[in-house]
């Protein structure tokens, strides 16, 4: 890939020589119907449009059910009807009555899978196959009105594809504005119990009867008020965020700190108050982000930094957990030597850290997979022993340890989820403060070395075997922190909370977040973590949803939502070389055009 | 530290404020219940609410008791004192994180009166440690653990105040089985599988208790895991243990695997299989079929009467099917207690606003004596166990009779 | 491909070696103890032995059928196909439909071999789909990708398939009606051996000797070979790189099939849960013989199910241990650990292609 010749560097330039877009694709629209049929038909015989059919978004007006089915052709119709990417030396491709074709073409096509499928539903009777191929579901899809409901259901695939394709029409600001109105209100639908909270935290309470009509679901009212809030913000807010960030960079030092600080303090102040004003229920949510967020920032050591893919750091967690327990609780089976939270602290660390030298030594001579396997083993291992009956008379078993004393300073003590935020932030901020310490240190670069090639960074020096126990250590010392506040908090460890699951929820968030990224992993963790509990109706589907979030985030936003910029060059290494490769494709076809027109600048037609 | 401070005082000060209004407002009631009043103006609802486990492989467990609490809430039209009644579900995920969020946000509506849950111990441990300090009570027509409410004739480690159950203590049904197994079946050598679940493990532990104390010898004490398939390993070592009977009180699937696969080991001829309320279900029997010929099964005595079937048609009627666990009948007891607790203790003023006494509620549930419910006669005792202590051993003789025919076929009645 | 670490640095390793040669004696020690112990009590008869150790050969032999799928992608992909599990429990759950169906006509047990190959070849097939579905919609793009993101994505697929399957099908267990040509056992050698793990001892060798056939002879089993040797190279040797890549998910997908219909005679049961452990197990098994190695997924996959079946019993009862069976899987993952701590690259080491170096 050496040979790209590099760019000419005094090409002639002449603007003008622009081929035509290419229009949308009709034949595309069609395939995309097709899936978005598909896609809807799955909705249907899964059983969400039921489920979700007396959750109401807009009260009596419109239920998750047959919002969910309808996102499908009005997405689908979107995309189907987006222009094919603009090529540099492409005109700027002409919005048109062909988008409008495009999005109707999914809606129809939406339509008609979905007809059929309900005819042949209700011609041959799939339930014992099928379970969720009720008479009620298809009742629903019918709109209770029988087979001539049909109507209804097609017309609003039709619709909804319409509305896609005259979405393309808007211009990029509405567009934006448009979308952003349309998620906020959906969200501000689903999450009635934190606004709710939300207002009465800030004494508005009397607001939640405007917005909700308390049987779930927001007022017509409400649902016009947030529009329009949502619209107004995306409209006139978002925009200026760039020249915001503009301004900034053109400030001088001084003012730039100056900025920074009152962010910081603005901050602060945000995270002190956001706990009070959220009532117990989103703090308990939010204990739980911290949790996470304190394992996802640990695993981002060993696998963000270091480059070592460990899929049993749930084992870090439940050491962290049981250390605790065992040294703090009165009901310890074997010894109880009821010490309190911080004394326990040290031997919580030194577990740990013990932890990961078992669990590191083994593994220093193993790359990659094999790291993967044998750690899930080590997982495994841990949380079997835990349940033992073997161990019984130390972990006690299925049965747990119960009686963990509340954790205390003083004569201050952490009740209540809105006490433990406090600590649970604390010991993230330490865990974040370590992690970005140790990424810009000697060794945070020796483990960046070995990430990208072992034996390389092996013969510049770096000694692997100490850097790889020091990462599986430090790792692990974290953890162990998010362990000793679970159960602290909970007040009583089970076997069975440090499921498989655990660890590979935390590497699903660092990956999502964005990869060696501080930052990245807090927004990953709100996102997974924080949403699910507060939308937990959907708890059946949750899974589902990760599934499909992981496939489609890997598919086309590989670098997670708030990557590093290492991670970045990483992924796109190949678009970067093509980039480079169009564009100078670009330049020979400018030049021959230049060629065949003599050596005239001259103002060609459209082509 | 002092922001925060600051924000609670004001938010103290409006909330005084606010509070300053509604009394001053309102006629003089005077609220003096040491942990609290609910005051249910005219029009509102009485809010109660269900913590169960309606999702992953445990679901049934959770939608069922639901259902019964539905139907408890239907039978007084939906209405309580006036008031109509408002029931917020809750998933306990029956994990311990579970009972907690779920709890937490219960909670988090200090409208809230009581619980109807959990269904599984293991979220019952932080959930009830939550109410019982907001102040709530909590029923759960599923949770057996000794821990909750009764270890030995001593508090539970768990044991929270306002904390009460209308399923039985795992004392009685462990009692109950090595019983029957000791006396009834004259066996001399037993085995017990868990499967690593609280419930499981607590229920083979007193039966093991219990048979040895009876005079009998439990040769082999032994657990497998949730996913295992090939039990053949673990019932080779109990055959070569020569042991007579074999109590495994566990789910499906690992139970219909014991079963089946049990028929394949050389020395299992003649072994008695036992299971638990767990394996009594519908697709266990059709699971096994055949196979399961001879097998008993110990488990809370099943409600029956025509109350009970005046039940279930409400249920086949309201939801489709047929009752799908064993709980729905403790998890509508629960319900009504709770409702005769409210309609016995809260005071009602002449608009018609209702004040429920926290305290009062749960003293009255604490000296509940003689309750007519489902599952039998009910009285709490000052743990919160409220469960008619009357477990039956059933016999599977026709598996072609299904569930209905093995629940009926009756071969022991324990009652301590 | 990365190799482990030259030998001229293996000097570094001073402290790690110390713990490692520590750690060989104590394991010896525990396991001869342990073994020694169990074997002199004679708790167990002889008898007891052997059918522990068929009961292990069988289920030993469905974990290298799945296995075969995760060491041949890992081979020609360089990735670990997590969901591969899904596809051997997807096979596994629409022949039971199939099955179920059967039974009801009364061919189940009427004409068992033919209701077997119906089966057989509707869990094949859907198996296959599956896996070339997946391997089309989420690895295909990805393939040039750093190796973590196809991992990524594979978690996800295994999670929508379950799920899917359980929103679709529902989450109740199923049961697989009986075959009454398969209960019972027979005396093969003076061994008392259930039919049932005839069959699949007889199928999983039958199947694995035909794909040795198929990956060694054949012109579309070089051609695999070749890509997982070098893409770009075989591609200039006029190789169709995807038509490999997509053979060998369609062929990791029927032995995945094929181990489900197995599986599932041999269980009764499955739900869309059922594919999860096997799938750990079976690339644990992959790994233990030295993944990308056909013949090492074979016997690690053997190797694993005696030692689940066998081990616990054998070293964990002798040391006194309660519950030994409740360890099973901890004896499993031991033994993987301690094989790769003495093999670093699994018991046979791993190569699809031919030995190079």
């Amino acid at each position: 890939m050496a040979e790209i010749a590099p760019v000419p560097e005094k090409a002639p330039v002449i603007e003008d020589v622009r081929l035509k877009a290419p229009e949308v694709s009709l034949e595309r629209a069609a395939k995309l119907g097709g899936v978005a049929g598909i896609v809807a038909v799955f909705v249907s015989a899964n059983g969400m449009v039921q489920a979700f059919a007396e959750r109401d978004i807009i009260s009596g007006v419109l239920s998750m059910g047959y919002t969910l089915l309808f996102l499908v052709p009005l997405i689908m119709a979107y995309l189907a009807a987006r222009e094919p990417p603009v090529l540099e030396g492409f005109e700027a491709p002409e919005k048109g009555p062909r988008n409008v074709l495009a999005g109707l073409i999914v809606g129809a096509l939406t339509g008609l899978i979905m007809a059929i499928f309900v005819l042949v539903a209700s011609a041959v009777d799939m339930r014992r196959v099928f379970i969720n191929i009720s008479p009620q579901l298809l009742e629903l899809l019918t709109f209770g009105q029988g087979m001539g409901g049909l109507v209804f259901l097609v017309g609003g695939c039709l619709l909804t594809g319409a509305v896609g394709g005259l979405m393309q029409l808007a211009e990029g600001r509405w567009r934006r504005a448009l979308w952003g109105a349309l998620a906020w209100t959906l969200l501000i639908g689903l999450l009635e119990v934190i606004v709710a909270q939300l207002f009465r935290g800030l004494g508005l309470g009397f607001l939640s009867p405007l917005f909700y009509a308390g049987t779930g679901g927001l007022t017509p009212l409400g649902t016009a008020v947030v529009f329009v809030l949502a619209f107004l913000y995306y409209w006139s807010v978002v925009p200026k965020v760039d020249m915001w960030q503009r301004r900034y960079a053109h400030m001088p030092a001084e003012r730039q700190r100056s900025v920074r600080l009152s962010l910081t303090v603005a901050a602060v102040l945000l995270v002190a108050i956001l706990p009070q004003v959220l009532g117990p229920f989103v703090s308990e949510v939010l204990d739980l982000v911290g949790i996470f967020l304190l394992m996802g920032l640990g695993l981002n050591i060993v696998v963000g930094f270091a480059g070592l893919l460990d899929l049993g750091y749930v084992a870090f967690f439940a050491v962290g957990a049981y250390t605790t327990a065992i040294l703090t609780s009165p009901a310890s089976p074997r010894w109880s030597p009821e010490m309190s939270f911080w004394a326990a602290l040290p031997f919580v660390i030194l577990a740990a850290a013990l932890a990961g030298i078992i669990v590191g030594t083994p593994v220093l001579r193993m790359r990659g997979d094999y790291l993967a396997i044998v750690t899930l083993g080590f997982g495994e291992i841990a949380r079997l022993l835990l349940l033992s009956d073997w161990l019984r008379p130390v972990f006690g078993g299925a049965q747990g340890i119960l009686k963990i004393p509340t954790l205390s300073i003083g004569p201050i003590v952490f009740r209540t989820p809105v006490d433990m935020f406090y600590p649970i932030v604390g010991f993230c901020l330490v865990a974040a403060y370590i992690s970005w310490k140790l990424k810009n240190s000697r060794i945070g670069r020796a483990w960046m070395a070995m990430r990208e090639d072992e034996q390389v960074a092996e013969a510049m020096g770096v000694d692997i075997v100490e850097i790889k126990l020091k990462a599986f250590i430090v790792g692990a010392v974290i953890a162990s922190f998010g362990g000793a506040l679970f159960a602290t908090k909970i007040g009583s460890v089970f076997p069975h909370s440090f499921s498989l699951l655990v660890s590979i929820t935390v590497l699903v968030l660092i990956i999502v977040g964005g990869l060696g990224n501080i930052p990245g992993v807090v927004v990953g963790t709100l996102a997974l973590v924080g949403l699910p509990e507060l939308l937990r109706e959907f708890q059946e589907y949750r899974l589902l949803a990760y599934g499909v979030l992981l496939i489609l985030m890997m598919l086309y936003r590989p670098e997670g939502l708030l990557p590093s910029k290492q991670w970045v060059r990483e992924l796109h290494e190949e678009e970067l070389m093509q980039d480079a490769w169009l564009k100078m494709e670009e330049d020979r076809r400018r030049a021959q055009a230049q060629a065949a027109q003599g050596d005239l600048p001259a103002r060609p037609e459209e082509a | 530290m002092s922001t925060r401070r600051l924000a609670t005082v004001t938010i103290f000060m409006v909330m005084v404020l606010i509070l300053a209004a509604c009394v001053g407002r309102r006629q003089a009631f005077e609220c003096d219940d040491p942990i609290g009043c609910v005051e249910v103006p005219p029009g509102e609802p009485i809010k109660i609410a269900a913590l169960q486990a309606i999702s992953g492989a445990v679901a049934s467990l959770g939608t069922d008791q639901v259902r019964g609490v539905e139907i408890a809430i239907d039978d007084r039209g939906g209405e309580l004192l006036g008031h109509p009644i408002d029931l917020t579900v809750e998933d306990d995920l029956c994990s311990a994180e579970g009972g907690t969020t779920g709890a937490q946000k219960i909670v988090s509506d200090p409208q809230v009166i009581g619980i109807i849950g959990t269904s599984c111990s293991g979220a019952a441990v932080p959930a009830s440690q939550i109410m019982s300090e907001a102040g709530l009570v909590m029923i759960s027509g599923s949770n057996t653990s000794p821990f909750l409410t009764s270890l030995g004739g001593e508090k539970g480690n768990a044991w929270q105040p306002g904390y009460f159950r209308t399923a039985h203590n795992d004392e009685v049904q462990g009692a109950a089985a090595a019983n029957f197994a000791y006396n009834e079946l004259g066996v001399r050598k037993a085995a017990s599988i868990h499967d690593g679940d609280p419930y499981t493990q607590g229920l083979a532990m007193v039966f093991n208790q219990v048979f040895e104390e009876l005079g009998g010898e439990i040769v082999m004490a032994t657990a497998v895991n949730k996913g295992d398939t090939d039990m053949r390993p673990v019932l080779t070592s109990i055959a070569a243990a020569g042991a007579e009977l074999v109590f495994f009180p566990i789910f499906q699937p690992e139970g219909d695997f014991i079963v089946l696969q049990s028929k394949e080991i050389e020395g299992f001829e003649g072994v008695y299989l036992m299971g638990a309320d767990g394996l009594l279900s519908d697709t266990f029997v059709e699971s096994v079929g055949e196979q399961g010929k001879g097998m008993y099964f110990s488990g809370p005595a099943s409600p029956e009467g025509p109350e009970y079937d005046e039940f279930v048609r409400k249920y086949e009627e309201k939801y489709g099917e047929k009752p799908i666990q064993a709980f729905h009948a403790h998890a509508y007891d629960a319900a009504n207690m709770l409702f005769k607790a409210i309609e016995e203790t809260a005071v009602v003023q002449d608009d018609g606003t209702v004040y429920i006494l926290r305290q009062k509620l749960r003293d009255y549930l604490y000296n509940l004596k003689n309750f007519q419910g489902l599952t039998g006669t009910l009285s709490c005792n000052e743990f919160g166990d409220c469960a008619d202590p009357k477990i039956t051993v059933v016999r599977l003789d026709d598996p072609a009779a299904g569930i209905e025919g093995l629940r009926k076929n009756v071969v022991f009645v324990y009652e301590p | 491909m990365q190799r482990a670490l030259p030998q001229q640095i293996s000097d570094r390793f001073n402290f790690a070696a110390g713990v490692i040669w520590a750690l060989r004696v104590i394991v010896a020690a525990i396991v001869v103890w342990g073994a020694v112990s169990t074997l002199t009590s004679g708790f167990y008869s002889a008898s007891q032995w052997r059918d522990l150790f068929i009961f292990g050969l069988a289920q030993g032999g469905v974990y290298a059928l799945i296995a075969l799928g995760y060491t041949m992608v890992y081979g020609i992909l360089g990735f670990i196909n997590f969901a591969h599990g899904e596809v051997f429990m997807s096979g596994m759950m629409i022949g039971y439909f199939v099955a179920d169906y059967l039974n009801e006509a009364g061919m189940w047990n009427g004409n068992p071999v033919l209701a077997l190959l119906i089966v057989l070849v509707v869990s094949m097939l859907t198996s296959t789909g599956v896996a070339v579905l997946v391997e089309r919609i989420a690895y295909r793009p990805l393939r040039e990708s750093p190796r973590i993101v196809p991992l990524i994505t594979s978690i996800g697929a295994s999670f929508f398939i379950q799920y899917a399957f359980r929103g679709l099908f529902g989450a109740g267990v199923k049961s697989y009606p009986r075959m009454e040509a398969l209960q019972g056992a027979i005396t093969v050698l003076g061994v008392r051996i259930l039919k049932v793990h005839v069959l699949v001892i007889v199928a999983v060798f039958i199947m694995m000797g035909l794909l040795y056939w198929f990956v060694e002879k054949t012109r579309m089993g070089k051609a695999i070979r070749a890509v997982a040797e070098d893409k770009e190279i075989a591609a200039l040797m006029g190789v169709d790189i995807d038509r490999a890549i997509v053979m060998t998910f369609a062929i990791g997908g029927m032995m995945a099939g094929a181990a489900g219909l197995l599986y599932a005679l041999v269980f009764n049961q499955v739900f869309f849960f059922s594919g999860f452990l096997p799938g750990i197990k079976a690339f644990t098994a992959a790994v233990l013989g030295g993944i990308g190695n056909i013949v090492g997924a074979m016997l690690g996959g053997i190797v694993l199910g005696i030692v689940e079946s066998v081990g616990p019993i054998l070293i964990l009862s002798g040391l006194g241990i309660p519950a030994p069976h409740q360890l099973k899987d901890v004896v499993a993952f031991t033994v993987l650990v301690l094989v790769l701590i003495f093999r670093p690259k699994g018991l046979l080491g791993e190569r699809l292609a031919e030995e190079r170096d």
